[in-house]
């Protein structure tokens, strides 16, 4: 087959742009201290980060499946008033900066917040700077994600399986639960995966609203960037591991995003 | 037990208005063209689509009736729906699909399973009760979606297009299956088809609907004798007219009479098979007291027969050998005469 010559004003920036990206990760491979790796992995400080942050961002995946997949179903099979707007506000934080993202949670949940007040002051709640706080912060950032997914899945599946397993006895959540939910399984997983992915990463809503308090509320982002200052190595070694997971999750999910089509 | 619906919906372009009572000891098959409502008034009569006015009642109970605000949902009507192209769950094993709705219906998973198990026994799918649906053949998937439809026990069993998904060859095959499952089940059969040759094969009783109405009812020999529509008499292959009959003659809606054997009076459907109809170069002389001018606009070769569709006075398709086309020289859009005998008009009420 004979190839199409690719013009040099096309070559140079794409070869320059793929650079961009290849760099950075290059960098991060070859100067971590791979020696100190154990160390680093095993500080106390560290274990504690990398807990907090797979037990908050696997609750916010939790609370984004619960809260999220109803709202997807919401948006994807009910006509009701107010419908996109709705939809456009629960994307919003998808282009938010977190950090903004992070002080509308605190005026609303923080201890003289809009809701948070009254939370306080009628069962003695308090969110902010608590590990709720962080999970709180790591939802309202990446459930867009679950949702739009998830959506789009509800919207392309062929409904009238639904009618078919309606027709045999089923009731709504029969159908829900044995036809809906399992024909959409790959959004599904899509869906928690990049959820969980962005809760993972997240940073500047959770520095915002949870502070950065070890063993409470320092997530692995808040430790890499805060040990730059105090222990450069174990910055990178944790660089590192989230690097790891990110490669993991877009592996995993390359059927759908990198797939060969 | 009787099937007893009365329904009227619109939905889109069609508006359908359709009243039928099936009985237990007949399969029935609505026939008629794409788009006419078959589907929709299966669908209708299942609870999948909500119609404007009317009830449908099943031995007795009834399951929607518009004028008492009455709607049992799909879920609870004892009904068995074989969808056009199945519908098997991709997800679920045959065994699963075919236990759905047993499980559905609150069957302990155990019963359910061996119950399962003895339906694709009876479809001749023993084996396959671990497989996927998409490991299945369109016969093997055909069944499946029958036993499926079936293992609950329902009193109402729906098939909407039931053959149609399959390839010639195979059809003749689960026809046969089908036509066996179909007798030996005990409730009210419906069936929808476009294809004239399952509902002759299938049903005792055609019903045959064109535009959202009925056209025309009764066993198949009635309904081929007898054709009522144009749909119905382009299937059988005869040309059919409408018009006034008095003593002797009938009057068309477009002014011709043709001459007609008999004594019939009122509204009345003539049929002339295209056998009966003979074709000339020149303006024949003799008995046939039905002669026109015409344009042949199709010709076409049906086995040992051509079919020339003659527009004129009154279309009219003839058939002739081909040895006859060819002393008449005709090509189509050449102008032909062509005739035929009162006594070959056959002439009934409309």
């Amino acid at each position: 087959m004979r190839r199409e010559r690719v013009p040099i004003v096309v070559l140079v920036p794409a070869a320059i742009g793929a650079a961009f990206f290849i760099l950075p990760l290059l960098g991060l491979i070859v100067r971590s201290p791979w020696r100190d790796a154990i160390t680093a992995l095993t500080a106390p400080e560290t274990v504690e980060a990398l807990k907090l942050s797979l037990f908050a961002s696997l609750s916010a995946t939790a609370l984004g499946l619960v809260l999220g997949v109803p709202l997807a179903w919401m948006y994807a099979r009910v006509e009701f008033p107010g419908r996109d707007l709705l939809r456009a506000l629960t994307t919003l934080p998808m282009v938010l900066p977190p950090v903004v993202g992070g002080i509308a949670l605190l005026l609303a949940f923080g201890r003289r917040g809009l809701f948070g007040s009254w939370l306080d002051s009628t069962f003695g709640i308090t969110l902010p700077f608590t590990t709720a706080g962080v999970v709180m912060a790591e939802t309202f950032v990446a459930m867009p994600f679950l949702i739009l997914t998830v959506e789009a899945g509800l919207r392309t599946m062929d409904r009238r399986y639904e009618e078919a397993a309606r027709a045999l006895g089923a009731s709504r959540w029969r159908v829900f639960t044995r036809v809906t939910l399992p024909l959409i399984g790959p959004s599904l997983f899509a869906g928690a995966v990049l959820c969980w992915a962005r809760a993972l990463g997240e940073f500047g809503a959770t520095i915002t609203f949870a502070g950065n308090f070890p063993g409470v509320t320092q997530t692995m982002p808040l430790a890499v960037y805060l040990l730059l200052e105090t222990n450069q190595n174990a910055s990178f070694i944790l660089s590192l591991v989230l690097l790891l997971i990110s490669l993991v999750v877009l592996v995993g999910l390359r059927d759908r995003w990198l797939g060969s089509a | 037990m009787t099937l007893e619906a009365s329904i009227r919906l619109a939905l889109g372009p069609l508006d359908l208005e359709m009243e039928l009572t099936i009985d237990e000891d007949e399969v029935v098959a609505l026939l008629g063209p794409n788009g006419a409502g078959k589907t929709t008034l299966l669908r209708a009569i299942a609870g999948l689509v909500p119609f404007r006015s009317g009830h449908v009642v099943l031995d007795g109970k009834v399951l929607e009736d518009t004028a008492t605000r009455q709607y049992i949902p799909t879920e609870r009507r004892p009904i068995g729906f074989v969808f056009q192209d199945y519908l098997l769950f991709p997800h679920l094993s045959v065994l699963d699909n075919v236990a759905f709705g047993l499980r559905a219906r609150g069957t302990p998973r155990r019963a359910a399973a061996d119950k399962a198990v003895e339906w694709l026994d009876r479809v001749g799918l023993k084996g396959y009760a671990r497989a996927k649906p998409s490991e299945l053949s369109g016969g093997q998937r055909q069944r499946v979606a029958l036993a499926r439809a079936l293992a609950p026990d329902p009193r109402l069993l729906l098939l909407d297009e039931p053959l149609s998904a399959l390839d010639v060859t195979t059809r003749a095959e689960v026809r046969r299956d089908l036509k066996h499952h179909l007798g030996s089940f005990q409730g009210i059969r419906l069936l929808v088809t476009h294809d004239p040759l399952e509902a002759v094969a299938l049903a005792d009783r055609l019903i045959v609907m064109e535009g959202g109405r009925l056209m025309q009812t009764g066993t198949s020999a009635e309904v081929t004798e007898r054709p009522r529509s144009q749909y119905v008499a382009d299937l059988v292959g005869v040309n059919l007219v409408r018009g006034a009959a008095d003593h002797g003659s009938v009057r068309l809606t477009g002014g011709t009479a043709i001459a007609v054997a008999g004594a019939e009076s009122g509204e009345v459907f003539a049929v002339i098979h295209p056998r009966a109809v003979a074709l000339y170069r020149r303006r024949p002389e003799g008995s046939p007291r039905n002669v026109w001018p015409g344009r042949a606009t199709n010709i076409e070769l049906m086995g040992n027969r051509v079919r020339v569709r003659i527009d004129g006075e009154v279309p009219m398709v003839a058939e002739v050998t081909p040895a006859a086309l060819k002393d008449l020289e005709l090509i189509e859009g050449g102008e032909v005469w062509l005739s035929f005998k009162a006594t070959d008009v056959m002439v009934y009420p409309a």
